[in-house]
């Protein structure tokens, strides 16, 4: 990743529900990650913390939007949705604490690590969020030099 | 270990990804919560696994596992496999709960965390 002041943006719009889709958004931010040679080790870390997001916004949202930023310094996944909000963050943030439905949970899903999945991946992790109005997740990484 | 290896030894059914049996087994994991197999799964790594949906197939490609192996006889949907095929994703079934498929695989020398990071 030598210089250069290219920034790259991915947007991926993520339908609440649709399972049969589910990864296709990450998978796709895996790829540009990699053809832009970043580090395997960062890839993964992005990726983990993408499809998480990913899941969140089929599983909980009515609906939003995974977004890929790339600059040469780092890296920017945000997932922004429209509702219905995350009424106690910090429990959320617990290990372990789920309100993931029925039908995800028969999937596999609902094992509440979600957003402590995110968390333990990303370099910082900025979350907020109004019930009735939406959630904004802004997960950060740091490319560092080479 | 390759993952023709394994197959051969504990004669397991090829369901998906016939081309990609040179492919390298360093570890094995067995859980049906994808979260979690997400915060554990490593390239290289063969998981076992009951759950036989689509997701399934987007979690081992996202974390470049080396196989997934299906107990118990469960069958697979067509289009999960034909996905698992695109996606260059192994599937592998068994007779074998996935109790007894984790005993052979740990006896046969695979390690719960692989030791070489790529």
């Amino acid at each position: 990743m030598a210089g250069g002041y290219y920034s790259i943006e991915q947007v991926f719009h993520i339908k609440a529900g649709d399972f049969a889709s589910a990864g296709e958004a990450s998978s796709q931010i895996k790829k540009t990650l990699k053809q832009l040679g970043i580090d395997s080790t960062l890839v993964r870390r992005v990726t983990i913390a993408a499809y998480e997001a990913e899941m969140n916004l089929i599983i909980h949202s009515i609906g939003g939007e995974l977004k890929l930023k790339v600059t040469p310094q780092s890296i920017i996944v945000t997932a922004e949705d429209k509702g219905p909000g995350i009424p106690d963050i910090d429990l959320a943030m617990q290990e372990g604490y789920s309100t993931a439905p029925e039908i995800a949970r028969e999937l596999g899903f609902g094992a509440g690590m979600g957003l402590p999945n995110i968390k333990r991946n990303a370099d910082r992790l900025n979350i907020q969020s109004k019930v009735g109005e939406g959630t904004l997740l802004e997960i950060y990484f740091d490319i560092k030099a080479r | 270990m390759k993952v023709s290896q394994m197959v051969e030894a504990l004669s397991l059914k090829v369901l998906a990804g016939e081309s990609f049996l040179e492919r390298e087994v360093c570890s094995g994991y067995c859980c049906d919560l994808l979260s979690r197999v997400m915060a554990k799964g490593e390239k290289g790594m063969a998981w076992i696994t009951v759950q036989t949906h689509m997701n399934v197939v987007a979690v081992a490609a996202l974390v470049e596992m080396a196989c997934i192996i299906i107990p118990e006889g469960i069958e697979v949907e067509r289009k999960v496999l034909d996905k698992a095929e695109e996606e260059g994703v192994i599937m592998l079934s068994s007779h074998l709960t996935a109790f007894e498929l984790a005993g052979k695989l740990y006896q046969m020398g695979i390690a719960p965390v692989c030791k070489v990071v790529d």
